[in-house]
């Protein structure tokens, strides 16, 4: 694995940088409404890419397998609004009972 | 000392409460995710403190616990963290000119915190939603760290399906993102990009470069909402 100090402080002192630039550094101006748009589609894309990277890649392979399962029941989950702790859960139970078989 | 919470607060503060509640049971899957990847307990707990921000901090070690390199989790997570930095704007003109405060005040300046001051109609109530939404979840968010984490080392994260756990969190934050058009097309478009760039660049990079999908975002959308 290649986890370090080094990203713990790193990831720190960067989201730190951006909660502050807003708040402190640029105060009371705004930004052009384009860049904020985009700017809060951020999540949107990124989550979704770990999602389906997340799902049906293993390394640099295209692959699918026991995870896509996860996935399914996941989503079924998360649309049925269920608690996040049970959607986590019953997701990685499916895949950890298909793994075993 | 006598303590009396007034009825115009009252709502504030239960909101603020269960949202934090939530977030715990959220850091609590954190813990275990992170551990699981290889992090050390301190580790997960000092992300937890100090960077502050649930999304990066997920999507970094999600990177890790596959084989991506720290630059690829470091480049992911920052640019899960810039949208905090729109948050600082919006939320700026509600905060005095002590730079002191500021300063302090930056460090809870997340979805949550922000999603509940703009909520509020007058400047007491912003200030008390801030900041009780801001300590309530800063602590309980760190305890659910520790204990998942704790918790976490005894597990054996392939066996227990622990990598699709991450996906599974992943959803539950997508849904608010999926109410805009803008939205599903960037989540769609940047999952996709994920998955067809997977065999050509190193892992953790195609993550990065699903970041493009946030340019469907130059064209002016109707009724655009936040999360």
């Amino acid at each position: 694995m290649n986890m370090s100090w080094t990203l713990v402080i790193w990831l720190s002192i960067g989201a730190y940088a951006f909660k502050m630039l807003g708040f402190v550094v640029v105060g009371s101006r705004t930004l052009p409404d384009v860049l904020s748009r985009c700017l809060m589609l951020i999540p949107a894309a990124l989550l979704g890419a770990m999602v389906l990277n997340g799902t049906f890649t293993d390394a640099q392979s295209i692959v699918i397998d026991e995870r896509a399962v996860g996935l399914l029941v996941a989503v079924v989950a998360a649309w049925r609004k269920l608690p996040l702790i049970v959607v986590v859960v019953l997701a990685a139970a499916t895949t950890a009972l298909l793994r075993m078989a | 000392m006598k303590f009396r919470i007034e009825p115009d607060v009252r709502p504030v503060v239960t909101s603020a409460l269960a949202l934090s509640g939530a977030v715990g049971v959220f850091a609590l899957a954190f813990g275990v995710l992170a551990v699981g990847a290889g992090a050390s307990v301190w580790q997960t707990c000092a992300l937890s403190f100090f960077a502050f921000t649930g999304a990066s901090q997920m999507s970094a070690m999600s990177i890790i616990s596959t084989g991506g390199t720290v630059s690829a989790a470091l480049g992911s997570g920052l640019l899960l963290a810039a949208r905090n930095g729109v948050y600082g704007l919006a939320l700026s003109p509600y905060f005095g000119e002590s730079l002191g405060k500021r300063l302090l005040a930056a460090h809870f300046v997340i979805d949550e915190t922000t999603a509940m001051m703009t909520a509020q109609t007058n400047p007491r109530l912003q200030k008390i939603a801030f900041w009780t939404t801001a300590i309530a979840l800063f602590s309980l968010w760190n305890l659910g760290t520790l204990v998942g984490a704790v918790l976490g080392g005894s597990i054996d994260p392939h066996t227990y399906g622990l990598d699709v756990g991450f996906t599974a969190a992943y959803i539950t934050m997508l849904v608010p993102h999926l109410r805009t058009k803008n939205g599903r097309i960037a989540a769609a478009g940047g999952g996709l990009l994920s998955v067809a760039l997977a065999p050509f660049l190193p892992v953790g990079l195609p993550i990065l470069a699903s970041g493009l999908a946030i340019f469907v975002g130059v064209k002016p959308q109707r009724a655009q909402v936040s999360a």
